[in-house]
């Protein structure tokens, strides 16, 4: 479904990913962890065309991603993606937050966009909210609003970027039980995280990065119990020994 | 001060009337014209593309470097001529207002867009909206409830200037005032007057800001 080759991108004289290579199939669940500045962030912008990649290619379900005649505004409204810093519309309600893409960007009608908005905000418990502003709700309230303003476009794959990384440790939970529930749902993700729980529980592969390269692609498992490289071992070793 | 006679401002009041509702009038469409023709200039400057944010930039340096008396002047002069037929004092004047508000308002604007998080950006592209769906209903909304108090500001401004178009004959509440001023041989009943009732308008501006700015960080 996602599948990159090769990809490279510079800022300037700066490389920030070096030849990476990786695919998520369709269902499946990929977590990218690793140091901070490693480029997690940097190449999950680049799968929805948020950041361009100067060599290599991306390809989501046929579409080129990386390609020049790429229609990139009709591939993201398929692609759901979650900030680490949620990014709600703070001008606007919940439910206006959830209905804007379904009306402006899928010509869904008012009725269509509201509906939907309600059967999704239930299903993360946000219901008696949904009149409120973003500024009104906690943080891991907004982070599920956030997910489910994504899965209002009805998507094909979710990218996830650290979104439980701005949460008090309280919150974080409400959050991933979302996702959890997601995936187990069957859909398509790829998350940057270091909640290494929600990797064993749901990730069928672990992606490690190191200095914009990926230096592991293996099976969960695998990862976590036989971590091939020293950078992988000892990243592991720090984060869940703290 | 018992030489003052004030019934030269009660004989005279329809005529003072007429003048201000030109200030008024031209203050409220140069803010509307000057409003959207400086969000158009941001963006362009904003855009980063070379030639639009150039021609921008270019537009708004060359308009502030000169005094708005002048410019008042030249679309006066010019739009006459561009267009081959006189347009009148009030729509030439009001031309150049929003040319030149435009100007200012522009790098009002264009800070408060650099307000919004590029994040907003990124939201909104991940769903799908087009650039002009995200200014419209994401950055903008956001970078004008940011800017509401300059702007308000700035409008207060711009009503006191608009006492230049004398300089184009047209009979705003400054020239109104001046006119009856000379007529009657009441300069100093008029000139009070007129400094009182620009005063007013502008003081409840001002307050008007404060308590938008108290909302704002409340
Ligand atoms: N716009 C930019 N211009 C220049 N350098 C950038 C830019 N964005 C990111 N970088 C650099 O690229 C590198 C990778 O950034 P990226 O945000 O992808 O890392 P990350 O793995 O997500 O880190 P973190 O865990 O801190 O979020 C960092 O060194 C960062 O400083
Ligand atoms: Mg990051």
């Amino acid at each position: 479904m996602i599948s990159i080759e090769n990809v490279s991108k510079w800022y300037g004289d700066f490389q920030v990913l070096a030849n990476c290579t990786s695919k998520v199939d369709k269902g499946e669940v990929v977590v990218v962890c690793g140091p901070s500045g490693s480029g997690k962030s940097t190449l999950i912008k680049c799968v929805n065309g948020l950041e361009p990649v100067q060599r290599g290619t991306i390809t989501v379900e046929g579409t080129e991603v990386t390609a020049k005649r790429t229609n990139l505004t009709k591939l993201r409204s398929r692609i759901g993606m979650v900030f680490q810093h949620f990014e709600l519309y703070p001008h606007m309600s919940v439910r206006e937050n959830l209905c804007l893409g379904q009306q402006k960007v899928l010509g869904r009608s008012r009725d269509e966009a509201n509906a939907k908005a309600e059967a999704l905000i239930d299903r993360v418990d946000m219901l008696a909210h949904i009149e409120k502003f973003p500024g009104q709700l906690s943080g891991g309230q907004q982070q599920r609003v956030a997910i489910s303003r994504a899965l209002a476009m009805d998507p094909i794959a979710m990218l996830f970027d650290e979104p439980t990384s701005a949460l008090d440790p309280e919150m974080i939970n409400e959050v991933l039980d979302v996702m959890v529930e997601l995936a187990q749902d069957g859909m398509t993700m790829m998350v940057v995280t270091h909640e290494m729980g929600f990797a064993r529980k749901v990730a069928d592969r672990v992606v490690f990065m190191d200095a914009g390269a990926i230096v592991e692609d293996r099976e969960t498992e695998a990862f976590f119990g036989n971590p091939e490289s020293d950078r992988a071992k000892e990243f592991l070793s720090k984060i869940l020994n703290h | 001060m018992d030489n003052l006679d004030l019934s030269v401002i009660i004989d005279n009041l329809p005529f003072l009337w007429q003048g201000l509702q030109i200030s008024l009038s031209l203050t409220a469409l140069a803010v509307v014209g000057g409003i959207a023709l400086g969000t158009f200039l941001a963006l362009m400057r904003l855009s980063g593309f070379g030639p639009l944010s150039w021609v921008a930039a270019g537009y708004v340096n060359l308009i502030r470097s000169v005094p708005l008396i002048l410019v008042i002047f030249w679309f006066y002069f010019m739009v006459p001529l561009a267009l081959g037929r006189p347009i009148g004092s009030f729509y030439s004047a009001l031309i150049a207002f929003v040319m030149f508000e435009a100007a200012y308002y522009s790098e009002i604007i264009r800070a408060g867009i650099q307000s919004v998080r590029k994040g907003q950006v990124h939201a909104g592209k991940a769903i799908g909206l087009s650039y002009w769906q995200i200014q419209r209903y994401v950055v903008l909304p956001q970078a004008f409830r940011n800017m509401i108090p300059i702007l308000v500001t700035q409008a207060i401004v711009l009503f006191q200037d608009t006492s230049l178009v004398f300089v184009v004959s047209l009979r705003d509440f400054m020239t109104a005032s001046s006119i009856v001023a000379r007529t009657e041989g009441r300069l100093a009943e008029m000139y009070l007057f007129a400094a009182l009732v620009y005063f007013t308008i502008c003081f409840a501006g001002s307050i008007f800001v404060r308590r938008l700015q108290r909302a704002k960080t409340a």
